[in-house]
């Protein structure tokens, strides 16, 4: 659940990093220019990727790279910077903003359709035959559940919940303090694992049981061979970009059913409620976790770990992690959190080869463009590359916006008010030519809507479309 | 069969308006902003009104009351759209400028009527969905309706008019922006009279006792012919004429009218 860099994006800790670099670029160009320059970085790229689907085409832009990189010496004398820059800041948060939500849409969409086809035409998932076991109460929802017991039991639920997210998020600072990044490696290979394999192979059982459709263990174990393992390459080492992006939606979607199936009713929304918070304390209080965790990294002048920051997100597989000691059934819920885990691993694991190439400054402006085009593949080869601080926040944040929405859809929140949410923001933003929190804002349209929905408008809607009255 | 009455009513409603996004507006990151957050100001009013409906309790089975208070709140919030779309007018036009270099010029921002049709047919498409999705979920199956003596035009009558509202909301967008903008006052009072009218209109879709079977084309024929002069005040106000539909059609110009 990491909302935060959205909120990190806007808040003054970021502020320190944005603007020193905004003046480096700014004093080597024409403002127009290096905007015009991304842009064309950025539809080529998206062109290049839609008609190869491939990442290769990237080595193009690599060397665009490095060639700006010469004419551009980032220098941390060069970065003191001025607060006339604020405005420009801003347009392109806006411009960027823009791009990215629209990118979001194609893949979010995606993901709900799976979703809602499969909760509609299986019925596994939709059965509450357990619990996370970090979620103990789950009376609230039988049939006779008074109010009261279902506002304790999710609150009490969402609180265990959140703690144990906490907890985590604290080992992984912990983990990144002493620089154990060995630790976080391997966890990530071994959950990534988990979740190709064990969990599309249950996926698969339960679809072709709804079926009918008898199947062979040999054809099985072929299917699934292939399709773990095309996975692994896909999304730890490289692949066609559509590859990845099938990859991570078919993955995303398991998620969000695994969250259907597994979360009691009522919890799903106060977590998601909490989680704002939890989000927001976490990036913007002076000892949150993933603050500390960010300017470590700037201490250490290393870019921030993409991976550290998915570690937030992360820490719901660890969530079901534990679970899966306990319980068999539980395997599923493992995996469920890794799916964000993978990009971060794949960037992490870049990471170390890249440093010798000496790219660790690379140019602002192309990144930022692949930025763009990152959100949706999160193709290694654009991340990796990403090394200074506020590309990955800028990145970051838009990835997180991406989890976010799909936790949302995973959660079954009503999908179209995120976009209206979003889209709302981005006006707003147009305004106020201020950086706002995106999330929080479309993630209380969206708990507002869902249940005014359920109480209100539908009841309306039902009497006037059988009326056939327009409004 | 079901599914066939399915597919085809969805086409009648929600075909036009996917026309109309595919080529005009889904190439363009702004426009689709733009059309979605319409969209959610539609939301907004339906919750207002629904709210409303919902708190007076003795009328709740007067529709009429909840519909003509709905009207209102719809185009107090095309209002307030336009007012933060009018706003947000300088950081769009600077996204525009940005990012339209690969388009000839930021259109979208010297032609003010773009954004107008853009918001009313996100304002129609959320409108359809709301008023269509429920019978459209009805229609895929296992039964039909009209065995028990209710009228078999139901599913056709819902798709038709369906269409007619989200083309409605169109024009009406197109329209309001450009009496805002333009100060004509009237045009504004046309636009709320013509949607109460025709929404008072389906009215007469309800069955009541002494009208058991509903007279569609009461309420359909009406509500085309408001769609079609509201259709030309839309097309004239924003600047087409005899000439150059005419040669929009026939293509013999140098110049290309087209959206983009």
């Amino acid at each position: 659940m990491s909302t935060h860099l959205v909120n990190t994006d806007d808040s003054d800790l970021v502020e320190t990093e944005r603007t020193p670099l905004m003046d480096a670029h700014a004093a080597h160009s024409g403002k127009r220019k290096v905007i015009r320059e991304d842009y064309e970085d950025l539809e080529r790229n998206r062109q290049t990727s839609e008609e190869n689907g491939t990442v290769d085409t990237v080595p193009g832009n690599r060397a665009d790279t490095t060639q700006r990189q010469s004419r551009e010496p980032a220098g941390p004398a060069r970065r003191r910077g001025t607060s006339g820059e604020h405005e420009d800041e801003e347009e392109e948060t806006l411009l960027y903003g823009a791009k990215h939500v629209i990118m979001l849409f194609v893949p979010v969409t995606l993901c709900m359709a799976v979703v809602v086809a499969t909760v509609s035409s299986v019925t596994f998932y939709t059965k509450k035959t357990g619990y996370l076991i970090y979620t103990p109460f789950h009376d609230a929802d039988k049939a006779d559940a008074s109010t009261g017991t279902k506002v304790w039991q999710s609150l009490a639920n969402a609180g265990i919940l959140l703690a144990v997210i906490a907890v985590m998020t604290i080992v992984l600072l912990v983990l990144y303090k002493y620089r154990c990044y060995k630790v976080i490696h391997g966890w990530l290979i071994a959950s990534s694992l988990m979740l190709l394999f064990l969990f599309s192979y249950i996926y698969l059982g339960v679809v072709l049981q709804a079926y009918n459709v008898p199947m062979d263990y040999i054809t099985v174990a072929l299917l699934m061979w292939n399709f773990g393992v095309v996975g692994m390459i896909c999304i730890h080492w490289k692949g066609p970009l559509l590859l990845q992006q099938a990859y991570l939606i078919v993955i995303s979607a398991l998620m969000s059913l695994i969250f259907i199936k597994y979360l009691p009713d009522w919890t799903t929304w106060v977590v998601l409620g909490v989680m704002v918070i939890w989000d927001l304390v976490a990036v913007l209080c002076p000892k949150g976790p993933l603050r500390v965790l960010v300017e470590t990294a700037q201490e250490r002048n290393e870019p921030i770990f993409p991976a550290l920051i998915y570690s937030s997100t992360m820490v719901w597989s660890v969530v079901g992690m534990a679970d899966n000691g306990a319980t068999p059934r539980d395997n599923q819920i493992v995996t469920v959190g890794d799916n964000d885990e993978d990009y971060g691993f794949g960037e992490q694991r870049e990471r170390p080869r890249l440093r010798p190439d000496g790219l660790s400054t690379s140019s602002t402006e192309s990144q930022r463009a692949r930025n763009a085009v990152a959100v949706l593949g999160h193709g290694e080869e654009q991340e990796s590359r990403e090394q200074q601080p506020r590309q990955t926040q800028n990145r970051r944040s838009q990835q997180n916006e991406e989890d976010e929405e799909e936790r949302g859809v995973k959660l079954g929140l009503g999908d179209f008010i995120f976009y209206g949410g979003l889209c709302f923001t981005l006006l707003l933003l147009a305004i106020f030519r201020k950086a706002l929190p995106a999330l929080p804002i479309s993630i209380t349209f969206g708990l507002i809507f869902n249940f005014a929905t359920r109480e209100l408008v539908r009841p309306f809607m039902d009497s006037l479309a059988s009326e056939q009255v327009y409004v | 069969m079901t599914l066939m009455e399915f597919f085809g009513c969805s086409f009648i409603a929600f075909g036009p308006a996917f026309a109309l996004f595919i080529f005009t507006i889904s190439r363009d990151p702004l426009r689709v902003i733009v059309l979605i957050a319409s969209a959610f100001f539609w939301l907004l009013a339906l919750l207002i009104s629904s709210i409303l409906w919902y708190a007076v309790v003795p009328l709740r089975k007067e529709l009429a009351f909840g519909l003509v208070f709905s009207v209102i709140f719809q185009e107090l919030f095309r209002y307030l759209f336009y007012k933060i779309l009018r706003k947000a007018d300088d950081g769009l036009k600077k996204v525009s400028q940005t990012g339209q270099d690969m388009h000839v010029a930021p259109r979208d921002m010297t032609n003010k009527h773009i954004m107008s049709y853009v918001s009313g047919l996100g304002y129609g498409i959320m409108c359809g969905a709301f008023s269509l999705i429920n019978v459209l979920a009805d229609m895929a199956g296992p039964g039909t309706i009209g065995i028990y003596g209710d009228s078999q035009y139901f599913f056709v009558s819902s798709a038709v008019l369906t269409l007619c509202f989200i083309l409605l909301h169109t024009f009406w967008g197109v329209i309001f922006f450009d009496a805002w903008d333009q100060k004509k006052y009237y045009m504004i009072g046309v636009v709320v009279a013509s949607h109460m009218l025709v929404s008072c209109l389906t009215l007469l879709n309800q069955r009541t006792e002494s009208r058991p079977d509903p007279v569609y084309l009461a309420s359909i024929i009406p509500a085309y012919i408001v769609m079609f002069v509201m259709g030309f005040l839309a097309f004239v106000t924003a600047g087409g004429t005899y000439d150059n539909l005419k040669r929009s059609f026939t293509c013999l110009s140098s110049r290309k009218y087209e959206i983009d």
